[in-house]
């Protein structure tokens, strides 16, 4: 079985975000990257069902990325995924859903695939398009949201829960499928010493656009990103001192109904 | 000398800190509290491979150096500084030991048990009357046919009730003071092996302190670590990289301290102002900060310097000596910064200001690795200018 896993390279999620000057990225020096939680979660499944089925089972990383990206990609290798491919471009700085899952499709096309995991969302751009218009492109059903992943013992078919408002929803996908993570799905392991020692040999196939058969970066789509901004700040707070607490409270009683104007 | 970590070193770091952080910090209040000893903590680190950090391949290790393992240790110790003990005595002692001085026969018939956590190695060498002196040990080996027999008792061993191997010096012969000490490997279920006393300690909780007692114990001729009189040898040439674990321990220790302060000083607000606000707060967290920073430098080019294999006594000295000196600084001044919270159980700093008292003491006192260190710089100064 051929198993493939989506991995993008965010910033950590402790990280502190600044807006560059330019309004079109964030400001990177200092902040620490990591495997985008979610598709950790994917990852995790991807190295389960390859256990499970066994025989000639291979799961292939796949990343678009900046040449960073490199470190993640080791990581993932080091969690126990046997090869990588990484879609290297400077034309594919700050990509669309539409420009990546074009990207994505192509190479994962030529890698061959009978499952797809990646996580339900970048936790950087919050966009979770990806694997939908992914999807479409390699023309399979698309699972979102999965909590619960089994494959049914002919292979022939996958049944899964997937989290909706208030519950989750059982469904049945045949294959291939493309299915997206969400936490709870399972609890990633760690990238061991004897893995990250591994890692060192497996093969990450560096690809730019061209040797995907791109001439340039394929469309964005209908949307563009115009600025970027910071989060807006938060009203002006007012502190409402006095000596004694019931004095305050009345100062308080008095702003709200002739300031705020709320009581 | 590059101070830098390499990608590889980040992602073992990034793998220690996500455990320590997780998995360990859920047990080790706990586990400090009740003074227990982790078994799964030890079996899930062995499994990731942390047990075997410096062990080669073809013995079951991961072949990453002392700089993965002061890694290692550094972010254990953050979070439970109790665990870090067996995991340095482990690998920087016991491992370290079986791999430079072992027969072949040995390496191939124990690494991998260690390597694997299969059998946790420990390391006893003091006795009542013999703490810095090691030349003044009496424990006697004494050969007989294909066996020795060890009379004898050692204390204050580490984990010595959990070991799968614990290598041990005694006197192979009474009439050499240096030259008549030899390393023995010594398995618990060797005849006439028992665990004595167990010592009830200020600090490091849930690492266990015992008296380990041999009583006309048979070990096999086999199990003689090198050559009968490499003892001191044996013994003096471990103590580098025991030294660089203590210190990497300490550094971890520190950190908290200052982590703890400075969380801990943006919440509270006394005047109307939160501590970090204060002078007398920022001046502490300055020296705090700045004192980590040489004490990692420290630690750190020691370890690269003995992954290059290059002589390291000094250094690592240096490295053990400052880095376990501002531990107790920081504890200290962060604990007074927590104010008389600090002084309770609520507050982790308690647990860290008990946690550094002993990493002046062990692996070699302050006043030993003062004594080391003078004796190395007279050395230098003895070749650059001739008396």
């Amino acid at each position: 079985m051929k198993i493939i896993v989506l991995l993008k390279r965010v910033p950590d999620t402790e990280a502190k975000i600044l807006i560059n000057q330019d309004g079109n990225g964030i400001r990177e020096d200092g902040v620490k990257f990591i495997i985008n939680t979610y598709d950790e979660y994917g990852i995790e499944e991807g190295l389960r069902l390859k256990e499970k089925v066994g025989g000639d089972s291979k799961v292939t990383a796949v990343c678009a990325g900046p040449e960073e990206s490199t470190e993640v990609i080791r990581t993932a290798l080091a969690m126990g995924v046997d090869d990588a491919v990484h879609i290297c471009d400077p034309a594919l700085a700050k990509p669309s859903p539409f420009t990546i899952a074009e990207v994505l499709a192509k190479a994962i096309s030529e890698e061959g695939f009978d499952i797809i995991f990646c996580g339900k969302q970048g936790i950087d751009d919050d966009m979770a398009q990806t694997q939908s218009i992914l999807a479409e492109k390699l023309d399979i059903p698309q699972v979102n949201n999965a909590t619960v992943f089994e494959l049914a013992d002919d292979l022939s078919k996958a049944v899964l829960n997937r989290r909706i408002e208030g519950g989750d929803e059982k469904v049945e996908a045949s294959l291939p499928v493309i299915i997206s993570c969400e936490k709870g799905l399972n609890d990633p392991r760690y990238a061991s010493l004897p893995g990250i020692m591994k890692a060192k040999k497996k093969e990450i196939r560096v690809k730019n656009l061209a040797d995907l058969g791109f001439n340039e970066a394929p469309s964005s789509g209908r949307s563009r990103v115009l600025k970027w901004l910071p989060m807006p700040k938060g009203g002006e707070c007012k502190m409402v001192e006095a000596e004694e607490t019931v004095d305050a409270v009345k100062e308080l009683a008095r702003l709200l109904r002739e300031e705020a104007k709320v009581v | 000398m590059n101070i830098q970590l390499t990608d590889e070193e980040r992602m073992i770091q990034k793998t220690i800190r996500d455990f320590a952080r997780k998995d360990l910090a859920a047990v080790a209040d706990e586990a400090n509290r009740e003074g227990t000893f982790q078994d799964e903590i030890y079996a899930s680190l062995a499994e990731l491979g942390f047990m075997g950090i410096t062990v080669p391949e073809k013995y079951g290790g991961v072949d990453f150096g002392t700089f993965s393992l002061v890694l290692t240790l550094e972010e254990i110790s953050r979070v439970c500084a109790s665990t870090a003990v067996a995991v340095s005595v482990h690998n920087s002692l016991a491992n370290h030991i079986v791999l430079k001085y072992g027969s072949e026969e040995m390496k191939e018939k124990y690494l991998p048990r260690m390597a694997s956590g299969e059998a946790i190695g420990v390391y006893a060498l003091t006795e009542p009357d013999a703490g810095s002196d090691v030349s003044a040990i009496r424990m006697s080996a004494v050969k007989r046919g294909d066996e020795y027999i060890l009379n004898g008792s050692k204390i204050f061993i580490s984990t010595g009730d959990k070991a799968g191997v614990i290598i041990v010096i005694a006197r192979t012969d009474p009439e050499s003071k240096t030259k008549g000490m030899s390393a023995f490997l010594v398995e618990p279920d060797h005849p006439g092996f028992s665990v004595g006393k167990v010592e009830h300690k200020m600090g490091l909780k849930a690492s266990s302190t015992v008296e380990l007692v041999f009583e006309d114990c048979r070990v096999p001729a086999a199990n003689l670590i090198g050559e009968e009189g490499m003892g001191m040898q044996i013994a003096l040439g471990s103590l580098d990289g025991g030294r660089i674990g203590i210190a990497s321990q300490a550094l971890g220790i520190a950190q908290t301290a200052l982590d703890e302060a400075v969380l801990f000083g943006r919440e509270r607000k006394q005047f109307g102002k939160r501590l970090v606000d204060f002078q007398a707060t920022r001046w502490k967290i300055a020296d705090m900060a700045t004192n980590i920073d040489a004490a990692r430098l420290l630690t750190y080019r020691a370890a690269r310097m003995r992954d290059e294999g290059l002589p390291c006594t000094k250094e690592a000295s240096m490295a053990k000596l400052f880095t376990t000196r501002i531990a107790n600084t920081a504890v200290y001044d962060s604990l007074q910064i927590h104010g008389g919270v600090g002084y309770t159980e609520e507050f982790k700093i308690e647990r860290f200001f008990r946690d550094a008292r002993v990493t002046e003491i062990y692996e070699g006192t302050s006043e030993i690795q003062r004594l080391v260190i003078s004796k190395q710089v007279l050395k230098e100064y003895e070749q650059m200018y001739p008396a």
